[in-house]
């Protein structure tokens, strides 16, 4: 088989598996695991055939026209770079191992079924994003992932924070799509095609005639899919979903589309500096918020949400300084370690029966209970946290040194004040990840107090899931002298500078979260808290849905617990009460946006009920006197009708008369 | 003699039956009622009749012919009539005319009429 | 005698020509001085329109049935007046020999009070007087205005013997007459219908219903 129909049956086989689901999810249940599982398996092989073949070499490019569609073309097109063939990959791997995992995660789920379509769909729409090579085809796949993410984060749609979620997820992405949607529009009106290698022709040769506002209009979709400020509060709250779906939708997939989307179309937002600022602004403003954020979050899982956006903080930095190598290396390693840490999270939420930090923090040998889930997210979070050697500080130093790079202006068209922005977000940032990143695990596994709960060993699914995903966390970073030929050529090598001043800070971070643990801890055991799942027994699924639904019942909030021994409360001291709302970013959209569109659905309300009905019931209102008057006449009784018919005779005859004798 | 007394005695009797109809309430005295205007109005023809025989040398008779018919029909009427009170009073016990409302508009709808209207279907079948 | 030219334009060819008639015998003719004829018409009218009148109102239902007769046989004695003697006795033989007597057998079989019934008249007498009299009035005031003048001639030949009112039914009117008896048949066939449809749950009264319907014929 040719390069090109491998690369089309990528996308295909999940989605065919995804319609085979639906179709057959009620008919044939024992059908389901194999068509959610072995799709995505072969998609993951294909996958690994298609870079292999491509090899980092020329991209390869297939297009055909099905129709004519007016004056712009749109073409069923394949653009397949270094980056796509291993981006395609990542979704392979993770898709395949959260499929893997939540057979055993929703093991006894009666929507399984269709959640396992839905996912498949998710992973196909992703495929075609990335091997896109048509902006419509592209926002094809972006969409049906807009509307994936709204079933699966109400997965759980019985929890009103589920449902709550899926909405404000669906309302906010969409929030941003449709400036996209015009971007897209005016930069094919501009390029004249929506082909991705015309458009990067056109702004090669210059042809682009307004590409700050188009580069503008495009940042906006992608702030809403990749979560960045101010378009990123769906994130957090999407974790009311399943575990398995938020390790999708943060490693892989959804938030993965716009950083994605950045790179593939870099030239555009390289032509106009202002957008660089504009992006290395937003990059700076969610990096650093994000961080603040998660060392005051209580839901382990919210952590991890405003770790994700942090490190999506640091991919659209690297694009920022006109560095789409760098961004999308760390797009990779990310991916691979953030998903581990979500499926670890489900591990230890189904053991510890809570999603709280807090009330982890009073189990003792909570990581006794789960020694895979421990072993695996220690080492994830060394990647989080940038300690060599695992994958991440190769891959978060690399943008660290191309931000240093543009920084001392050494980069072509890009200001050297994005590089600073993003330096200093950057090295903050690695300050705040190393805190939280120590904070979670310190709460997490080193708890003291009463005994964990014992339920056994976890499926062996959700355990050997754990292990391969940390292999990439691990050793990713081994291949940082050979990403260079896929990518644009440019050196991924740490820089000594960069690296010292990472590593330092991160190192810091991580002894003064210690530091502060060792301080508090000695609280715990003074201010007991906590609440577990009540059915222990159940599938982790149904663990976490009860954990989800119990946590703002029990400490609330859904997003922070009262407890004096948490040392993100010590560390940020007057602004933990700030961060922990995520800066009421929330409470200023509801007062701005939410309000005055309820106001106005009131006001259009009553108009409606009041004043357009009072016509209505006025103009039914007259017939229905005419006619109740009507049949009042109707006694039914044979005598009346007669004498009413004979008396207008005689009246119609002596009429007839008096006109006949011309009186 | 003048035409105009047999005319005005018809006249007369044809609206004497004409308010019996409309006042009696008992469905027989209707039926009596209804004989007196057939009469009235074969009255009329007879008058005519002799009238035109004379005048206009008329040899037709069309009145009398008439006057014949209306008197076998109103037999074959009172049959009839008498057969569907008879029918009715077994039925409803009663021969009251401005009893039988099952057409009346009630103020509650189809509902509470439909009993009344099964108890009719019953009367006719 | 200008009157009844006048009236003469308003009753067509056959008015016309009796106009002819009334000019040779104009004076003698006038409502001031009754024929003896009309003075018997008269009075017999006075009675049958008086019988009938109580017929309509009596508060006796079995007396209305008898008023009604006397209504009835007047009839028959102005038809005799008008020399209609074929159809006085028909209306004596049909009318009051067999119709009355089936409204009093329906009287009875549908349990008329016997003596004053209070509630003989419906409410709506006094819709039912008022269209009455307005029929009335109209009726009166157009005959009296058409036929003021008009002279029936009872000389000669009486109009109505029985030989002369079947010379004329079988001869031009034979095929009304057998479309008649059709009829007849259909409407015994429907009362003997009606009345064996009531009695499949009732008492078996129904034979000499039946036979009552064929004396009425």
């Amino acid at each position: 088989m040719t390069t090109t129909t491998l690369a089309v049956l990528v996308p295909l086989l999940p989605f065919l598996g995804a319609a085979a689901g639906l179709l057959l999810g009620r008919t044939a249940p024992g059908f389901v695991r194999p068509l959610a599982v072995l799709p995505s398996v072969t998609a993951l092989a294909l996958a690994v055939l298609v870079a292999v073949r491509q090899g980092g070499d020329q991209a390869v490019d297939a297009a055909t026209e099905l129709t004519p569609t007016g004056s712009v073309p749109i073409e069923l097109a394949l653009h397949i770079d270094g980056f796509a063939a291993l981006v395609a990959v990542l979704v392979g791997v993770v898709a395949s191992c959260v499929q893997i995992y939540s057979t055993g995660y929703l093991r006894d789920d009666p929507r399984y079924p269709s959640y396992a379509a839905l996912v498949s769909l998710f992973t196909s729409a992703m495929l075609l994003v990335v091997y896109s090579g048509d902006l419509m085809l592209l926002l094809v796949g972006w969409e049906i992932m807009g509307i994936c993410s709204y079933f699966l984060v109400g997965h759980y749609w019985e929890t009103p924070e589920a449902r709550a979620a899926s909405i404000k997820a669906f309302l906010v992405t969409k929030l941003g799509d449709i400036p996209f949607l015009i971007g897209l529009f005016a930069l094919a009106t501009d390029a004249g095609s929506f082909r991705i290698t015309k458009v990067l022709g056109a702004v090669a040769s210059g042809s682009l005639d307004h590409p700050t506002l188009i580069a503008l209009l495009l940042l906006a979709g992608v702030a809403g899919k990749s979560a960045q400020f101010p378009l990123h509060t769906w994130l957090p709250d999407a974790m009311a979903g399943p575990t398995p779906v938020s390790a999708l939708i943060h490693a892989a997939t959804m938030v993965a589309a716009g950083v994605y989307f950045i790179a593939r179309l870099l030239p555009v937002f390289a032509a106009s500096a202002a957008a660089l600022v504009v992006l290395a602004v937003m990059a700076a403003v969610t990096m650093a918020g994000s961080g603040l954020a998660a060392l005051a979050q209580d839901d382990i899982k919210r952590v991890l949400a405003y770790s994700t956006i942090g490190q999506l903080g640091y991919m659209t930095g690297a694009l920022a300084v006109g560095d789409r190598g760098a961004a999308v290396f760390h797009l990779l390693a990310h991916g691979a370690f953030k998903a581990l840490l979500f499926l670890a999270a489900g591990v230890i939420i189904h053991a510890a029966g809570t999603n709280s930090l807090a009330a982890m923090s009073r189990m003792k040998d909570l990581r006794a209970r789960v020694p895979d889930a421990y072993w695996t997210m220690t080492v994830a979070l060394l990647a989080l946290a940038a300690i060599p050697p695992f994958s991440g500080f190769f891959s978060k130093e690399a943008v660290l040194g191309v931000a240093e790079h543009a920084a001392t202006g050494h980069a072509e068209n890009v200001p050297s004040s994005a590089g600073w922005i993003v330096l200093v977000a950057g090295l903050v940032t690695a300050l705040l990840t190393a805190a939280y990143a120590m904070r979670l695990w310190l709460l997490a596994f080193r708890g003291h107090g009463a005994e964990a709960p014992d339920h056994g060993r976890q499926p062996l699914a959700m355990n050997a899931v754990l292990w391969v995903l940390a292999v990439p966390s691990l050793a990713f970073g081994l291949t940082t002298g050979l990403l260079p030929d896929w990518f644009d050529g440019h050196d991924l090598t740490p820089t000594l500078t960069t690296s010292m001043l990472g590593t330092g800070i991160a190192l810091v971070g991580g002894i003064v979260t210690y530091g502060a643990w060792r301080h508090t801890t000695a609280m715990a055991a003074r201010v007991p808290l906590g609440a577990v799942a009540a059915h222990p027994e159940g599938d982790a699924a149904l663990v976490e849905a009860e954990a989800i639904a119990s946590h703002a019942p029990a400490y609330g909030d859904v997003a922070s617990a009262p407890d004096p021994s948490d040392p993100g409360r010590l560390l940020l001291g007057p602004l933990h009460r700030h961060a922990a709302v995520g800066f009421h970013l929330d409470a200023v959209y509801a007062a701005l946006f939410v309000r005055p569109v309820q106001a106005g659905a009131t006001l259009v309300r009553f108009l409606d009920r009041e004043v357009v009905d009072t016509y209505v019931r006025g103009a039914g209102e007259l017939p229905r006197l005419l006619g109740a008057a009507v049949r009042r006449a109707q006694t039914g009784n044979v005598q009346t009708y007669v004498s009413a018919l004979l008396a207008g005779t005689v009246v119609l005859a002596v009429a007839a008369l008096l006109v006949a004798t011309g009186a | 003699m003048h035409l105009a007394y047999p005319a005005v005695l018809s006249a007369l009797l044809f609206c004497t039956g004409l308010y019996g109809v409309l006042a009696r309430r008992n469905a027989i005295l209707v039926l009596m009622s209804v004989e007196l205007m057939l009469n009235a109005v074969n009255l009329n023809l007879v008058a005519f009749d002799v009238w035109l025989s004379k005048t206009a040398q008329d040899t037709l008779h069309s009145g009398q012919a008439l006057t014949l018919f209306t008197i076998a029909i109103a037999a074959a009427e009172i049959g009839i009539g008498l057969a569907i009170v008879l029918a009715v009073y077994r039925n409803r016990g009663t021969s009251d005319i401005d009893k039988l409302r099952d057409t009346a508009e009630t103020d509650d709808g189809p509902e509470s009429a439909a009993p009344a209207q099964a108890e009719k279907a019953e009367a006719t079948a | 005698m200008s009157l009844a030219v006048a009236t003469a334009t308003l009753t067509g060819r056959a008015a016309a020509t009796a106009a002819q008639a009334t000019t040779t015998a104009a004076d003698t003719r006038g409502f001031l001085s009754p024929t003896g004829v009309e003075i018997a018409f008269l009075l017999v009218g006075l009675v049958t329109l008086g019988a009938a009148v109580v017929t309509v109102t009596t508060r006796q239902l079995v007396h209305a049935a008898l008023w009604l007769v006397v209504a009835l046989g007047g009839l028959a004695v102005e038809y005799l007046l008008l020399t209609a003697e074929f159809i006085a006795w028909v209306q004596v033989l049909i009318y009051v020999g067999s119709v009355v007597v089936l409204l009093l057998f329906g009287l009875m079989l549908t349990k008329a009070p016997i003596g004053r019934s209070p509630d003989a008249d419906s409410g709506n007498r006094w819709a039912a007087l008022t269209v009455a009299v307005a029929a009335a009035a109209a009726l009166v005031w157009v005959v009296v205005d058409a036929f003021r003048t008009t002279w029936i001639d009872l000389d000669g030949a009486a109009a109505g013997s029985t030989a002369v009112t079947g010379a004329s039914l079988f001869q031009s009117w034979v095929l009304p007459f057998e479309a008649l008896s059709v009829l007849l048949l259909a409407a015994l066939v429907g009362a003997i219908v009606l009345s064996r449809k009531a009695a499949a749950d009732e008492q078996p009264t129904q034979p000499p219903r039946k036979e009552r319907k064929e004396g009425a014929r």
